[in-house]
């Protein structure tokens, strides 16, 4: 679903953000990228998206080379695609409901159809009764779930999230742990990053472990069974 | 479709969320727009008033009084055979008299005259030539026996006319220079929109928005506002030439006639209103193809 071949990204600047990363993630898989901050995670997940671009190596989305599509072509690699993001970038000039509805008035769903799938996204995260509000009004935690709901909502095979529980306290994060895990169950392929380690205990999950732009051969997780290794 | 119009609206509203500054721009646009068309309107006005008097060009020659009935024929023999001539009419004085009593508002003027001053005359019509040859033209003419005074009526028309010509040309300049300022406008208040609304552009452009689909609702604001400005100038132009009428129509009763400006026809008006559209949706089209692509999402 998706692969990195040899994959270099150096910023303007000389920056090195990534250096010869390769790994390949199946479909359906969920798979944890750790790292200190600035250790790439972001600037990884970017990749996938074609926001940034490699300068060397090849990233794979579903058999298509991001890295050299053209920019006409990008938003519909972007529509299947649901991206988290560490700053949430939600809309306030418009209410809840609204910002979980502009996914689907981009992809040009009709007007019930994108009213039914817009209220089921808000079901699922939790956030029904909120759809009136002005998403300024809601706790970081709400806010999380909110994009996660305008991520879901157009139903993508592949979701990213970048830092999901960043700035959320352990209860939070254990909520928005659990809806990922029921993506999970449902076939969504995932990839979320997240610099704490905490949310990774007593989780049986695939982890790959960044350090300065480089994949971490070996698991620094004793209590994950699996290898990080592609 | 009513699903991207109710979207469409939504994000109109949104953009003409500030209602002041949107106030403001339509009327800056109105005001633009209204200046050439109000002058253009002004032209029609002047231009069907000189087509009505001058038509084509014509030689009124004025008998002496003292000239009688064969003096008359012969010379009407005369003219008809002139090379230069197509066509002659004969005004007798009588005829004359009646035509000044109902053309203008002299009538009371006139009835107490106790006789008429008016002489017998000749309107001639010159076959189409050059402006000098109607004057070497009315030169021989006034030297004919029994001949006052040939008059080239034309003349002045011919002035009036070249005045119109300036006249239109200063409204197609001043129409040039106030569209690109309609231009400019709306290419910074749409720029102005687009930074203001980055965010939502960067988000949609992270969410799998196409360029088109993030072009589409600037593109219609700039129309709508376009369209404003355009029904702000016709709504200029129409009340300020009530006010003139208002007062043409007490400067002609005082001269016993009838006069009025006409208002834009309906052509007109419809041409001015896509017109001013259409500006506005290039001007948004302009800074919409300028500022989009500076916007990626990072």
């Amino acid at each position: 679903m998706i692969r990195f071949n040899q994959v270099h990204k150096r910023y303007p600047g000389g920056y090195q953000a990534l250096k010869n990363v390769s790994f390949e993630i199946a479909a359906g898989e969920m798979v944890f990228l750790t790292g200190h901050s600035g250790a790439g995670k972001s600037t990884l997940l970017k990749l996938i998206a074609a926001i940034e671009r490699p300068n060397l190596g090849s990233v794979l989305v579903n058999h298509q080379n991001v890295g050299v599509l053209k920019s006409r072509a990008l938003p519909f690699l972007r529509r299947n695609l649901g991206i988290i993001f560490q700053d949430h970038k939600l809309l306030f000039d418009r209410n809840v409901f609204d910002n979980v509805l502009l996914p689907l008035q981009i992809c040009g769903f009709d007007y019930r159809e994108s009213h039914k799938r817009a209220r089921a996204a808000l079901d699922k995260v939790g956030l029904l009764k909120r759809e009136k509000s002005n998403p300024i009004a809601l706790s970081g935690g709400e806010q999380q779930r909110l994009c996660i709901a305008r991520a879901i909502v157009n139903r993508p095979s592949i979701l990213l999230a970048d830092e999901p529980t960043g700035n959320l306290d352990a209860e939070y994060a254990q909520e928005i742990m659990a809806i990922f895990k029921s993506f999970h169950q449902v076939g969504v392929t995932l990839l979320i990053s997240t610099h704490d380690e905490s949310v990774l205990q007593n989780t049986d999950v695939r982890v790959l472990a960044l350090r300065q732009g480089e994949l971490q051969p070996a698991l620094p997780f004793p209590t994950s069974g699996e290898s990080a290794q592609a | 479709m009513r699903h991207a119009l109710a979207q469409n609206v939504g994000v109109l509203r949104r953009m003409f969320a500030s209602k002041l500054a949107g106030i403001l721009n339509i009327l800056v646009i109105g005001i633009a727009l209204s200046l050439p068309a109000g002058m253009y309107v002004l032209l029609q006005n002047a231009q069907g008033l000189v087509a009505q008097l001058s038509g084509t060009p014509q030689i009124s020659l004025f008998m002496s009084m003292d000239a009688k009935a064969d003096d008359i024929d012969k010379l009407r023999r005369q003219l008809e055979q002139h090379p230069a001539i197509a066509r002659v009419e004969f005004v007798s004085r009588a005829q004359a008299l009646e035509q000044l009593k109902q053309s203008t508002g002299l009538a009371d003027v006139i009835g107490g005259l106790n006789q008429n001053p008016l002489p017998d005359a000749f309107i001639v019509y010159p076959k189409p030539g050059a402006a000098q040859a109607l004057d070497e033209l009315r030169i021989e003419l006034a030297k004919l026996p029994r001949v006052e005074l040939a008059q080239l009526d034309s003349a002045w028309a011919y002035k009036l006319e070249a005045l119109l010509k300036f006249g239109r040309m200063l409204v197609l300049i001043l129409a040039i220079l106030l569209s690109l300022a309609l231009i400019a406008i709306t290419f910074n208040t749409i720029r102005l929109q687009i930074l203001t609304r980055r965010d939502e552009i960067e988000v949609a452009k992270l969410i799998g928005a196409t360029n088109g689909f993030i072009r589409r609702p600037f593109l219609y604001f700039g129309a709508t506002q376009g369209l404003l400005g355009g029904i702000m100038a016709w709504l200029i132009i129409t009340i300020s030439l009530l006010l003139l009428n208002h007062q043409l129509n007490a400067l002609a009763q005082l001269y016993a006639s009838q006069f009025a400006l006409h208002p834009l026809s309906p052509g007109d008006s419809l041409t001015l209103l896509l017109f001013s559209m259409y500006l506005g949706w290039l001007g948004a089209w302009l800074s919409v193809a300028r500022h989009l692509s500076q916007i990626e999402p990072r």
